[in-house]
Formats: C-alpha cells, structure tokens, sequence
C-alpha cells in the first residue's frame, strides 16, 4: 500500500470514529434520560448484534454495572448457541437477568399468519411482564433503517394501557427535549439505538470488541444476518466470516436485512398489525 | 455504481418539506430509486400492491408504508430513508405537508440539518409552503436547497420558474433560510433528480443530489465557554459521579465550573469513563460523567458553566414558539416548560405577535391558535439559568405542556431583567450563589432577628447572650446595636426624630445584607416607629423576625443602667423615648418577650430556641 492510500484510510477511519462516537454519545444521553426520569424502568435483550450493544452502552453510560432489570422475551425457540451465550454474558456482566416465559402459541390470534405467531406471543409476554411488574418504560434496541415502520417510531414511544401503538396520534418529539410525561396507566418505549444502521453496529461491535452470538459468522457458506426464533429464521447465503467480512458484505449488498425473518413479508400489513398491537 | 457507505463526510439529515401535494414522498422514492437505493424487489412488491388496489403506481409507496397512508395516499407521519451515495450518506425525513399534521413535520424538521423544500410549477407557493419556512426558522434549519417540482405541468416554462423562484427567494430571505439551489424538476419523471434532464436546457444548475451533497457541514452559532445541563447523579461505590452531555466548549480536570442557577463552585476531580480510559478532556456533543473534588451539591436540572461566562439568571425570557394546542394561547395562561433538563412552571406574561403566515409581515394579535408561531415573554416563579438560541441553541430549545400533551415547541429568544429588580433602574449583577447554596454552606439560614423595646427594656442584654448562646452553637450570629453602628455607618447622624428614622432605615438595609449573607443578624434597637420597622422588614423579606422586648415605662426607669432616663429628667435628652418621644408598640409580632414577667436568662432561653427554628439551625453539625 502506498503511503498516500494509508492516510486516505487514516482519515477515513477518524472520520468513521465521529459518526460512531456522535451514535454513541446520543444513545448514552437518551439512556440516562430514561434512568433519570422513567420509573421503574426494564431493558429487553434479545441476544442480538443489536440489543447487545445497546446493554454495551448502557454500561458505559452508568459505569460498569446496567442499573435496571434484563429481560428476554423467552418463547423456549431461540437457537441453542443463542441461550448459551446469553448464560455467558448474564454472568461476567453481572445483569440482573430475567426470563419471562411467553403465553404458548394456542393463546394467540389465529387469524394472524403461522410465522407472526412468534412475534404475537412475544407481545402477549411483554404485555404481561409490564402489567405485572408495573414498568412505566421499556428500553427496546430497534432501529428506524430495519423496517419502514419503525422508521416512523419516536425516541420516546408512549403506549396505551394495553401495550398498542397508536401511531396516528403520536406525540410531536422536538430536539432531544424528550416526551416523558403520560398517563398512569400507560408505558413507554424507549429506543436509543433508532438513528443506527445495521452497519453502524457492526463498526461499533467491531471497535468496542462488544461480544455476538457466533451464528452470526459464516459455516459452510451460511450465516444468520438477523436473529429470530429457529423455526422461522433461515440463514443467508455468505462467506462473511469475520465482522470485517461482514460490513463489506453489507457495504455491497441490497437484499434487505429481514430478509430471513419470514414473519415481515407474509402479508402485506403483517409487520404493521404486530407493531400496532404492541410488538417491538 | 457502489453503494458502500464513505465516510468521508459525516451524515447529512435532509428533511422534504412543502405544501401538500406538491411530490415530497414521490421525490424522495424517486431519488432512492435513481440511486440505487431501494433494495432488490421493492419496486415489484410495490407494483404488484398497487395492482392489487386497482391503482397505478406511485413512487411514494416506497415510503407510505403505512397501511392508512398507502389508502389515503398521503403522508401522515414523518419517517426516515437512508440514501447512500458514493461521497455522502444523507438521511431523508420525509414530513407531512398537510396542515393537520404539522406536529409530526416539525419532529422531522427538528431533527434535520438542512431542508429539501418543495414548491408545484403550477399551483405555486401554497400556505403550507410559507408555514413550513417559517417552521424550519424556529426549529433552527438554516440551508436548503429548493425543487420547483411538477416543471412537466407548466410545459417546462422558464418565465414560471423565474417568478416562483423570485417569491421563494423573498420568503427565504426573510426567514433567515439560505437557499443552496432552485432545481426545477419533474420527480415523477426523475428529471433534475440525478441527472441533468434535456427537457430544460435553459437550467445550468445543479441536480437535487448534486445540491444536496454540497449542504456545507452544520456551523451551529455557538457562544461562549462550556455549558452542561446535569442530567442526574450516578453512584458507583464512593463515587459521585455527574451525568449530562456537553453542550458547548470544553471541560478539563482542575476546571472550576458554576452550578447554575445555584451559582456554587466546584472544581473537576476527574472525568469517568468505563471501561477507565483516564480522559482528562471532554468537548461538546460528548456524553460525559464528571466527579468534583469536595462535598458535591450538584443534581439534576442544574447547568454547569465555566465561571467566566454564566448563562443570565432570571425569571423573564421572550421566546417564539409554534403553538400545537388546541385551545388557543392568551396572556396568563400557565404551563409547563421543559428546557435542558429543568422542568418548570411559567405564565404567559405578554403576547407580543403572533406571525401573519399569509404575509412577510409580523402580525398583531391577542391569541395565537393551533399551528400559529408567536413571539411571547414568560415569567417563572423561579430564577432560572437563561442562554438564548443565538449562543446555545442546545440549551434554549423548549417544550410547553399541558398536562401530559405537548402544546407547543420553542426557543428562548433572549432573558430579560428580573421582574422583581424591574422596579428601580438598578441594572442588578445577579449574585451566583443563591440563599439556599449558602443555607447549605452555613449549616442554617441567614435572618433577621430584630429586638425592639423602649430603653432598658433589655434588648442588648438579650441580644448579646443570643449571639453567644448562637455562635457556641456553631452557627454565625452578629449584634448590631446602636454603639456600633453610630460608631461608622451612622457616625453622621444624630438624635433627632429625623435621623432616628435615617439611622433604622440605615440599620435596616444592612441587616438584610447580613441575612442575604447567610448570618443571622440581631439588630438591637429601641426603633420606635412602625414605618420604620416594616421598612426594615420590607428590606429583608420572609426571613424578618420583629421580636418585641415588652417592659412599660416605669419598670424601664427603675432598672436605667446606662443612666439615660435620669439625663433624660434632667432635661439633657431631648427626644428621648419612653419620656418625651413616642414608642408605638409592635401590632403583629412574631414573638413577645415581657422582660417584667420573664427573667433575661428564660427570654434568652424563649428566644434562642425559637432562632434555631427559624433559621433552621442543622443540629448534625
């Protein structure tokens, strides 16, 4: 490589530290908001590149140790490499992890199309988990690149009563002067990690050597790029065997990111009738 | 083409807006399109949707992903659209246009750093469109590049471009808004958008891309020195470590830094970090934790400064707003504000405009209704830390509520003099530290205990066992009489009724200086006149404590230890009161020592406990 080529990537690579350190900061501020103003208040880990970044930031916004409950939304389905790292990371992180076991799939809407129903159940828990413990916030890791409905959520998501999303009546949410302020008997969902891509996370894994699920690289030319539940997640074909590998294969590709979580494109609307209903 | 993200400028967030109608979500499904950006299939999904409705299709589907939107085939709630190109990634916030949804344009605006702003050829500038600039003025966009859309409806007419371009320019200018080009293009068509369009050779502009990826980077106006409003306290261990995210300047360990409004001064120890990095310097935009050296005071609300330059510290502050709520706004209406991360209580002090939308004119008006801008002062209960949207626009970016509805989004245009220095034409230097910081500092509150009585009744003997009872107590307690005031302050005046009423007024003003200073001052005066002691108590205020030393006339003449009464009937004190001069006694006390009754060591005992009451002595100490 010629000496010219180095500084190039040198200074690329400072300017890719300034994006990542703005995502960063911005996260770590709307976590602290939501500690500071939010109570009681409960984070959900799903074990994914996402989430477990977001638990990253929240150890570095309060020092070391998350200051609220982890909870996995658990439907018995994740992939066993899923649950071992989980068991790993709940230990030599010190979280105060918890497991809240998800209505079984008889209890759900039948109407909805067989690969919703994961989602449908996991909805129904978390309606329970915050009926039951009283949480007035739950901090979710989605991003607005994912889905085009979760490109119009808000940073602070206020909920009804029964867990649904009444997004033609969201409030306005003006700067970073967030909206905390809801009835009694109401929730709130608070998503730091909203204005990140998949490939910011990748670059912040990378750089903070935050720890992923190994599924995530490639075995004999396959890998998971999103995490769902093994009956209806499917692995993608790639070579990506390193996070390296990874953001270049993002940087090239346009099949999008859910392309392997057959629950988004069954029906139309199949996206849009779970996240009304209160899914994440 | 690649569409690898580079990273060689940072992110640009773009926001389309314009008046209903006029093609922003077919610009935008255009220009991913055209770049490259829809991922493989969506145009067949989208297609094979729009078949199944009976419709053709629209490029705004890419968008409207919404059930109700693709129905109604409009847009309801702001989204965002990521568009890698090879120089730039630009984030899209499509907003709505139509008027009943500008609470959600406004939360895409708010979050943008230049505008796409949307203009129809043919129906020309629309309400919606000059609401929108406006809008982009308060929020804080200051650049955007502006497409004469739908050019294909007008038959591509230069003579139409030039005049809408003439009002857009007019328009813009006056909302502080720097347009970066006028495209004229038809989005439908892709004209203009990517490349250059053969429909209009008379245009040697740059393309709507082209434009976009030339916003200069965000020059935010800033002020001086560092600001951080205090988000909270995080404890680790011993550690008492201060959240917030820096929001202008620079902070270093050793810094001293103003807690505003408070005003106390505490140095920083160290800058935490996990895992420890041993940072030494933090800059703005950092969220950051700071530890101080010393007992630590500061908490949540609270604005950290570099002691050079404060923020004003007020209760009045003018702002413009967009008002959301449904009922109108008129003076004396009270809500809540939340700024930094203070909330608090303010009235709407005065209406001063409410802005003409239809005309470049500021208009009058009593009310501002929904969707209006309206400049207006508030007044607060409290003194708060004010910088305006000129120095720190982070700091000075409000919302109202009502309730729990926000009804109205803001900034604070400037601070004004305090309502309660408004009186004199002293231009006040406001103190940094407040009653409560040096409360705090002293361990009790600084008051006045003010002993009044005719001569002899026993006011400096009490008086001088309080002090000492107070100071071995370990607060801070000092005696004004009149052998020490007359000694300097007063050594101009004499007896006469006049400068007895001087020399009250004089006494009066100092030992509300004492009490402001955290002391508690036990001013010792026959202060015969009640004008003369609510002057007094007017200059203290609340921490004012009018005791009367009760003991008639003849029981005051039988002790005499300084002899006065004796000169007094012999002629040789003239005005001398209890004899020749009147005492009018207290009406309204707060306590009554009858020195006939109690012995001086029981009134000492009455009135030391009722001090420690009052100025809230902290017996921990």
């Amino acid at each position: 490589m010629t000496g010219g080529g180095r500084t190039a990537r040198t200074a690329q690579e400072a300017l890719l530290m300034n994006l990542l350190d703005e995502l960063e900061a911005r996260s770590i501020a709307i976590l602290r908001e939501a500690y500071f103003r939010v109570t009681p208040l409960a984070m959900l880990w799903s074990m994914g590149k996402d989430s477990t970044a977001l638990l990253w930031l929240a150890r570095k916004a309060f020092f070391g140790s998350v200051p609220f409950p982890v909870v996995l939304l658990d439907t018995d389905m994740e992939l066993p490499e899923v649950y071992a790292f989980r068991d790993e990371l709940s230990r030599s992180w010190n979280l105060d992890y918890r497991s809240e076991h998800c209505p079984p799939e008889s209890s759900v809407d039948r109407t909805l199309p067989p690969a919703s129903r994961a989602a449908a159940r996991k909805t129904a828990g978390l309606r329970e988990l915050v009926a039951r413990e009283r949480y007035r916030g739950i901090v979710v890791g989605i991003r607005r690149d994912e889905q085009a409905m979760r490109a119009k959520e808000r940073v602070f998501s206020p909920r009804l009563a029964d867990g649904a999303w009444d997004l033609k009546h969201q409030p306005p949410e003006l700067w970073d002067v967030y909206h905390t302020d809801i009835p009694d008997d109401r929730h709130l969902r608070v998503h730091p990690l909203l204005d990140w891509t998949e490939i910011d996370v990748w670059r912040y894994t990378k750089r903070e050597h935050i720890p992923v699920v190994p599924l995530y690289f490639a075995r004999d030319g396959m890998r998971y790029r999103s995490l769902g539940e093994k009956n209806i997640t499917r692995p993608i074909r790639s070579n990506a065997a390193t996070i390296d590998e990874i953001i270049a294969e993002l940087e090239s590709t346009r099949d999008p990111e859910r392309a392997g979580r057959t629950m988004d494109s069954e029906t139309e609307d199949a996206f849009e009738r779970l996240r009304t209903g209160g899914y994440m | 083409m690649t569409i690898a993200a580079v990273e060689t400028q940072p992110q640009l967030r773009v926001v389309a807006v314009g008046h209903v109608d006029h093609g922003k979500s077919t610009m935008i499904g255009r220009l991913l399109h055209d770049t490259g950006n829809l991922p493989d299939g969506k145009v067949e999904e989208l297609t094979a949707a729009s078949v199944r409705r009976g419709d053709t299709f629209e490029w705004s589907f890419a968008l409207d992903a919404m059930q109700s939107e693709r129905d109604q085939a409009v847009t309801i709630d702001t989204t965002r659209i990521w568009l890698r190109t090879p120089t730039r990634d630009v984030v899209l916030i499509d907003a709505p246009g139509h008027e009943e949804f500008l609470r959600n344009m406004v939360t895409g605006a708010s979050d943008a750093d230049a505008a796409l702003l949307l203009v129809d050829a043919h129906d020309g500038l629309g309400e919606q469109t000059r609401r929108h600039v406006r809008v982009l003025e308060l929020i804080g966009v200051t650049h955007a590049v502006v497409a004469i859309n739908k050019m294909d409806r007008v038959g591509y007419d230069r003579a139409r471009y030039d005049a809408i371009r003439r009002e857009l320019e007019q328009l813009l200018e006056h909302a502080g808004v720097r347009p970066l080009a006028f495209v004229p293009t038809c989005a439908r068509d892709g004209e203009n958008l990517v490349s250059i369009a053969p429909a209009m050779p008379w245009y040697d502009g740059p393309t709507v891309l082209a434009a976009m990826l030339a916003v200069p980077p965000a020059s935010a106006a800033r002020g001086d020195g560092f600001r951080l409003a205090v988000q909270g306290v995080v404890r680790r261990d011993l550690r008492r470590i201060v959240v917030g995210r820096v929001e202008n300047g620079t902070v270093t360990v050793g810094d001293r830094l103003a807690a505003m409004p408070g005003g106390r001064i505490a140095r920083v120890a160290a800058i935490a970090s996990f895992p420890e990095t041993h940072k030494t310097e933090a800059s703005a935009g950092e969220s950051i934790g700071l530890e101080f050296e010393g007992r630590s005071f500061i908490d949540r609300g609270d604005v950290l400064a570099d002691v050079q330059s404060p923020p004003a510290l007020t209760d009045r502050f003018r702002a413009r707003l967009l008002w959301l709520g449904r009922a109108p706004l008129r003076v004396g209406d009270g809500l809540r504000m939340r700024y930094g991360t203070r909330a608090v209580a303010v009235t709407v002090a005065t209406l001063d405009r409410v802005l003409d939308i239809g005309s470049l004119d500021r208009g009058g008006g009593n009310e501002a209704r929904t969707n209006d801008i309206a400049d207006v002062s508030f007044a607060c209960a409290e003194t708060l830390p004010i910088d305006p949207v000129s120095a720190h626009p982070g700091l000075a970016r409000f919302v109202l509520l009502d309730g729990v509805d926000i009804v109205a989004g803001g900034t604070i245009l400037e601070a004004l003099a305090p309502e309660r220095a408004a009186r004199s034409n002293v231009v006040p230097v406001a103190h940094l530290l407040s009653a409560g910081d040096r409360r705090r500092r002293g361990g009790h509150r600084g008051v006045v205990v003010w002993l009044t009585g005719l001569p002899a009744s026993g006011k400096s003997t009490i008086a001088m066992e309080l002090e000492r009872r107070l100071v071995e107590h370990g607060a801070s307690a000092y005696v004004l009489d009149g052998d020490n005031v007359r000694a300097g302050l007063c050594s101009d005046l004499g007896f006469s009724r006049e400068d007895r009423i001087e020399n009250v007024r004089r006494v009066g003003a100092v030992a509300a200086l004492f009490a402001d200073a955290g002391t508690i001052a036990i001013a010792a005066f026959i202060s015969p006149y009640r004008a003369g002691r609510h002057a007094a108590r007017e200059a203290t205020g609340d921490d004012f404590h009018e005791i009367y030393i009760k003991a008639d006339a003849d029981a005051c003449e039988a002790r005499d230890p300084k002899g006065h009464y004796r000169k007094a009937r012999a002629g040789e004190l003239p005005d001398f009161t209890g004899i020749t001069g009147d005492y009018e006694v207290p009406l309204d006390p707060e306590l009554t020592l009858d020195t006939t009754v109690l012995s001086i060591e029981a009134s000492v005992e009455t009135l030391f406990s009722y001090v420690l009451r009052i100025s809230e002595v902290d017996h921990t100490r």
